[in-house]
């Protein structure tokens, strides 16, 4: 009995100096709480996957009618905006210097093929930006499709094809980014907090030798990864909660499974993040490895391997198996249905599943770690 | 000025030791470029290799079946299920097994026959709505051959317009020829920066930045003998993914080396102007890191790497005048796939310069206020 009481005395001493410490350092102030709400920020106003407005060079080579309604066409695209130029040379220039997107190149012959029952017209896209340039030619369809249609009324054109594809977007019927975007912040946050940050705690304990000034007191190793534990989930719950009201206050995003299983994905995946941090701490013993390993293997993982920014099913086999490691994937397909698609079991329990397995191997390892070096 | 030229190099070279003699050190500032740069290269991609999809098909007709065949000789579309009844669709999407089900009614022979539209409804799964996009975008070039064909065996004559895209600079608008030069500034930014900011904050940490101060050196020198070390490791960072992105993704380089140099000097030059400019107001490696993230985050974020540039608020835009970054993604891939010089680079060239000499200006003069 008194073994145990003076066991939770140790680790509330320790957990009390560690939270002294986060709270008196403006670098964890920032990283906890400046961070998640920069993030919120930064992917509520800047980044958006949507719709975009693509300026265009105009070059009409056939001066007739027929050309001038389909310009018109474009013009009323909200997509498109349009520089008119007199030649080709001239749109070239403006693409050159980077004042346009694209070309538009109606030839000298359009009206007449037109009429005679097939007509090209020229769009001429800029590839260094990729995917800008195959929103353009997507884009671009729209207003042909609609001069076409238009002159199907007047006769001299059929309507759009036979078959018309009418889609329905489930579980983000507004076609908004940010239902997506909001459930991988959740992750990216808890990842930089949780194993960014305290990648460098203990690192720092070896480099300046406080560590070893610890082993000569009764503490126990696991009492010591308890009071590391304790400070920086709080400060990892505090960036949860903050994007989580963000989402609902600020994006309007609907959260359509439960809150407390969101809760609970959230602090499971925390620890996670705080064992790979702590592990990658105790093991390398430097900060400035610690935290390169930290960035290596938690946060850019979590940016561009989660399924959060670039979808899992568009890489190829071997990347693919290389996610499967890793435990950001989990998390972001976990809260991405959580929020979106609800409770759906299969998803739910077998994600769930897999953190909690991580997140006990890793707290597991760590600890085993640290009893070898203190002993 | 001899001396101190002396003194300077004398500290570069001890940079360039206390960084390059640790092989675990070596280890991870080039590891990581080589790494990230492959992961990236094949990841980080908008375009769809596949689309699992199931069809609830009602008509089973000729058509149907017709039109079918077609999504699966796309090698896009893979038919994942054929689904017996409505109640299917639910488990299919929410389970995340079909991206798409496309719902055939049982009329849609008929109608076609009878020349009158008939309707493929498609259930798209809206957890990452622009995947969605995407394979709907796909769907629908698909029907639209289809249509064509359909037409012209059918007799459905009538004028149409065809559009025809030619791509300057990656005539398979590949996103890999966009991610991988990008990523030349990008990887180069993240490793420099911190490396940078690391370094000195490493010094006042272990107190040998304070045995520094007591030597004859000048504020000045120890900012050029901690600037130039870090620049040309940047260097050779940018030069590991240049390499891969010719070498092992066989991305034709366009443009000229001396160009590209340049321009990455002096984008180097505002990386560790910023890195010394954070590690002047960090007390602790802890803070010169966390404080150099948070400083590099929105730069990587609002340079147009993920998003593109102009789909941004006018406000950030503006705001983001002062990101290297974001001319160095400019200036990176316009060389390499435009061939772009430095008469058309000059609005990259220019910013550059004046990031560069600001930061490490005014780096300099926050040293300098440190030591009085």
């Amino acid at each position: 009995m008194k073994d145990w009481q003076a066991k939770w005395r140790r680790i509330w001493a320790l957990t009390r100096k560690e939270t002294r410490q986060i709270v008196r350092d403006p670098s964890s102030i920032a990283i906890g709480i400046v961070f998640p709400v920069m993030m919120i920020l930064l992917f509520g106003f800047g980044l958006s996957l949507d719709i975009t407005t693509v300026s265009v060079a105009v070059v009409d080579e056939d001066v007739s009618t027929d050309s001038a309604a389909l310009i018109g066409a474009f013009r009323l695209s909200p997509y498109f905006k349009l520089t008119a130029t007199r030649s080709m040379a001239e749109a070239t220039v403006l693409m050159l210097n980077r004042n346009v997107d694209g070309i538009l190149q109606i030839p000298s012959d359009f009206s007449r093929r037109w009429h005679a029952g097939a007509a090209d017209v020229q769009i001429l896209v800029d590839g260094t930006d990729s995917n800008q340039a195959r929103i353009m030619q997507a884009y671009s369809a729209g207003p042909v499709a609609i001069w076409t249609a238009a002159q199907a009324q007047a006769g001299t054109s059929i309507a759009a094809g036979p078959v018309i594809v009418e889609s329905r977007l489930w579980f983000n019927a507004a076609n908004d980014s940010h239902y997506f975007l909001v459930p991988g912040l959740i992750v990216l946050v808890m990842t930089i907090i949780g194993a960014f940050l305290t990648a460098m705690v203990v690192a720092r304990e070896w480099e300046r030798g406080t560590l070893e000034a610890l082993f000569v007191t009764p503490m126990q190793p696991g009492e010591f990864l308890v009071s590391k534990f304790i400070p920086y989930f709080g400060l990892g719950m505090i960036g949860f909660v903050l994007c989580l009201l963000a989402g609902k206050f600020l994006f309007h995003v609907p959260l359509r499974g439960s809150l407390s299983l969101l809760c609970l994905a959230s602090m499971i995946y925390l620890l996670v993040a705080l064992g790979i941090g702590l592990l990658v701490s105790t093991l390398v013993k430097s900060q400035f490895l610690a935290s390169q390993l930290a960035m290596l293997l938690t946060f850019l993982p979590a940016m561009m391997l989660s399924g959060f920014l670039y979808d899992l099913r568009s890489m190829p086999v071997v990347i693919r198996g290389i996610t499967h490691v890793l435990p950001a994937r989990y998390a972001v397909a976990l809260l991405q249905t959580l929020y979106l698609a609800g409770n759906v079991g299969s998803v739910v329990w077998f994600n769930l599943a897999v953190l909690t397995a991580m997140a006990a191997a890793l707290i597991l390892a760590t600890r085993r770690a640290t009893v070898k070096q203190i002993t | 000025m001899l001396s101190s030229l002396l003194r300077i190099l004398a500290l570069i070279r001890k940079e360039f030791l206390a960084v390059l003699k640790d092989p675990r050190s070596r280890f991870i500032i080039f590891l990581p470029p080589m790494l990230q740069s492959l992961i990236f290269g094949y990841a980080a991609s908008f375009d769809l290799n596949s689309v699992a999809y199931a069809v609830y098909d009602q008509d089973h007709s000729a058509a149907s079946t017709a039109l079918l065949s077609r999504l699966d000789g796309s090698g896009v579309f893979e038919r994942q299920a054929d689904l017996g009844r409505a109640k299917d669709i639910d488990t299919w999407i929410d389970s995340g097994r079909a991206l798409l089900v496309i719902q055939i009614d049982q009329n849609f022979e008929r109608n076609l026959l009878a020349g009158s539209a008939a309707p493929l409804e498609v259930i798209a799964d809206g957890r990452n709505s622009n995947t969605a996009g995407t394979a709907l975008g796909y769907l629908n070039s698909v029907v639209e051959s289809f249509n064509g064909d359909w037409r012209s065996s059918h007799g459905q004559q009538g004028a149409s317009i065809q559009i025809v895209t030619r791509s300057w600079y990656n005539p398979n608008l590949d996103s890999r020829w966009t991610m991988i030069p990008s990523l030349i500034g990008t990887l180069t930014m993240m490793g420099t920066m911190m490396l940078t900011a690391l370094s000195v904050a490493r010094e006042r940490e272990q107190g040998t930045f304070d045995q520094l101060l007591v030597t004859p050196f000048r504020p000045f020198e120890i900012m050029v003998g901690k600037a130039v070390p870090n620049m040309v490791i940047g260097l050779g960072q940018s030069t590991t993914v240049l390499l891969i992105a010719q070498f092992w993704f066989r991305i034709p380089f366009a443009g000229s080396f001396v160009v590209l140099y340049a321009g990455l000097t002096l984008f180097l030059m505002a990386a560790v102007g910023l890195g010394l400019f954070v590690s002047s107001i960090a007390k602790t490696m802890q803070q010169a890191m966390l404080y150099a993230f948070i400083l590099v985050m929105p730069f990587a974020l609002l340079s147009g790497l993920t998003t593109p540039f102009s789909s941004m608020p006018d406000i950030l835009q503006t705001v983001m005048i002062i990101n290297p970054l974001r001319y160095a993604l400019d200036l990176t891939k316009r060389v390499y796939l435009e061939g772009a010089g430095f008469a058309n680079l000059f609005a990259d060239f220019l910013p550059l310069l004046i990031i560069g000499l600001v930061t490490l200006s005014g780096a300099a003069w926050l040293f300098k206020r440190r030591l009085n």
